[in-house]
């Protein structure tokens, strides 16, 4: 299969992916990926479920390695470098390449500590300083207003949409270069779902964003590139515009267009 | 890979909106053939009967537009389906023009018999039948490539839409020197010109709904080029 993507001449990757292969074990689940995700923009991955895309995202800040049995080979070139042999400590990676998931994962502690917890990891703020941070992240996430006089109240105490977006908020308040984003939305409803799509545009602006999504439409409406899987390879990469106007795949045309299966 | 949706609704959704386009395409296309026959004959009643069908081509264009909108809101179509519903709504607001031409038609075989015009003179009436043979054997391959998505007969549409015109630049080079043989005739040859530009309109409309179908099953929006350039998009 032609897996040789190039992006327009205008975009300047952010990550380059070259050659990945991954496995669970004896399970090839990612085979032979190449792709460019361009910086500040917005790439999606869809595909139907086990088609991994959610493992490709899980390679990117290597979260893949919390399990023994799971091993990528190949590069993920990070601005150049490959994240897959830095010598690195794995979480000054994560905060480059943060990440937020499908079910909102509030710590149990206060609005404004589960912003502050992850800030004071990698920098020693003084506490006006930390607490511009803190308003400054909420600010981004579209969530201050909502929990501008509750911010010492448990963040579980937030509805999904909220808690998601104060993910979002802690996933940016290290200010990473990239943001991945695994389903944010699938366990929302359409006006926290509509606030999460708002904010991807806006963050897109000072991030690469990178988004898996079971909701095509999701995908069409909010990202400038999208990539479609399927069984671990990556059948088609393109601008969003083209791939869901005009794919160069029967296969895509296929799942897009609901004829799969 | 199967052609057919998950969603076996959709699927008779799409279908049935393709079939309602068709019957539409079916009716004007009458219209036209019945507009020219009141034209040959001087028949005031085919003329009433073509005024009488614009209502029922008007009324399905508005139907289909409404079930066009439903599908989108519904069902969000992407590729391909998207392109035909987009292909769709296209379609009918140029058959409805179809329509309006052979209601202009059969206004002004109205307008020679009750003025008295047709029975006081002989109008060269015939000398329309060749371009609106083209025109609506144009407009009934261009159906017949949407029926079956055919962009072979759609290159042919827009292939032999040349030939409408110059027939129609030979018909008023015709009317323009039987005006001036007979001054009298003026006002009834204009008359004559407006009908060979309708049908030449016709023609027009049919080139329209080729390009449509080259853009439904190839992606391709291939208006404002040449046919030699479409030719080599399509092939």
């Amino acid at each position: 299969m032609d897996t040789k993507v190039n992006l327009p001449v205008t975009e300047k990757p952010k990550l380059s992916v070259r050659n990945l292969n991954f496995y669970y074990s004896n399970f090839h689940a990612l085979k032979n990926i190449n792709l460019d995700i361009p910086e500040n923009k917005v790439t999606a991955f869809i595909g139907p479920s086990g088609c991994g895309k959610s493992t490709l995202l899980r390679t990117f800040n290597r979260m893949f390695e919390l399990y023994p049995e799971q091993r990528a080979e190949g590069e993920i070139l990070l601005d150049g470098d490959n994240i897959l042999t830095s010598k690195d400590d794995v979480s000054l990676i994560r905060a480059k390449v943060g990440m937020v998931f499908q079910k909102p994962t509030p710590f149990p502690m206060s609005i404004y500590d589960n912003i502050a917890f992850g800030v004071k990891l990698f920098e020693t703020l003084p506490r006006v300083e930390m607490d511009e941070r803190v308003e400054w992240a909420l600010k981004k996430a579209a969530l201050w207003t909502e929990v501008k006089d509750k911010l010492n109240q448990s963040g579980s105490g937030l509805s999904g949409g909220q808690q998601q977006r104060l993910c979002i908020a802690r996933g940016i308040a290290i200010k990473p270069e990239v943001l991945l984003l695994d389903e944010p939305c699938s366990a929302l409803d359409p006006i926290s779902t509509g606030k999460i799509e708002e904010l991807i545009h806006e963050l897109k602006n000072d991030y690469t964003v990178v988004i898996v999504t079971h909701n095509m439409q999701q995908a069409a409406r909010c990202s400038d590139y999208t990539a479609y899987m399927y069984l671990g390879d990556l059948i088609e990469f393109g601008p969003t515009s083209d791939l869901f106007m005009k794919p160069k795949k029967k296969d895509t045309e296929d799942y897009i267009t609901g004829r799969f299966g | 890979m199967s052609d057919k949706h998950l969603s076996t609704q959709f699927d008779a959704e799409l279908s049935g909106i393709s079939t309602r386009v068709l019957e539409m395409g079916g009716l004007v296309e009458s219209q036209v053939a019945q507009a020219i026959y009141a034209l040959s004959n001087f028949s005031g009643e085919t003329a009433s009967q073509v005024l009488a069908q614009e209502e029922k081509v008007n009324t399905m264009e508005v139907e289909i537009d409404r079930d066009l909108s439903t599908i989108i809101a519904r069902r969000q179509p992407t590729a391909r389906d998207l392109r035909l519903l987009i292909a769709v709504s296209k379609t009918i607001a140029n058959l409805e023009r179809v329509g309006d031409e052979a209601a202009r038609i059969a206004r002004t075989v109205q307008r020679l018999i009750n003025t008295g015009v047709s029975s006081r003179m002989r109008l060269p009436v015939a000398d329309l039948a060749f371009e609106s043979e083209l025109a609506i054997a144009q407009l009934r391959k261009a159906l017949d490539a949407f029926a079956r998505l055919d962009t072979e007969k759609a290159l042919e549409v827009l292939k032999q839409d040349d030939q409408i015109d110059q027939e129609f630049d030979g018909l008023l080079r015709k009317l323009i020197t039987y005006m001036m043989e007979d001054p009298r005739t003026i006002s009834a040859s204009i008359d004559l010109v407006f009908v060979a530009k309708a049908i030449e309109r016709v023609g027009d409309h049919a080139k329209n709904l080729a390009e449509v179908i080259i853009y439904v099953v190839k992606g391709t929006d291939v208006r404002h080029n040449s046919v030699a350039a479409v030719e080599t998009m399509v092939r």
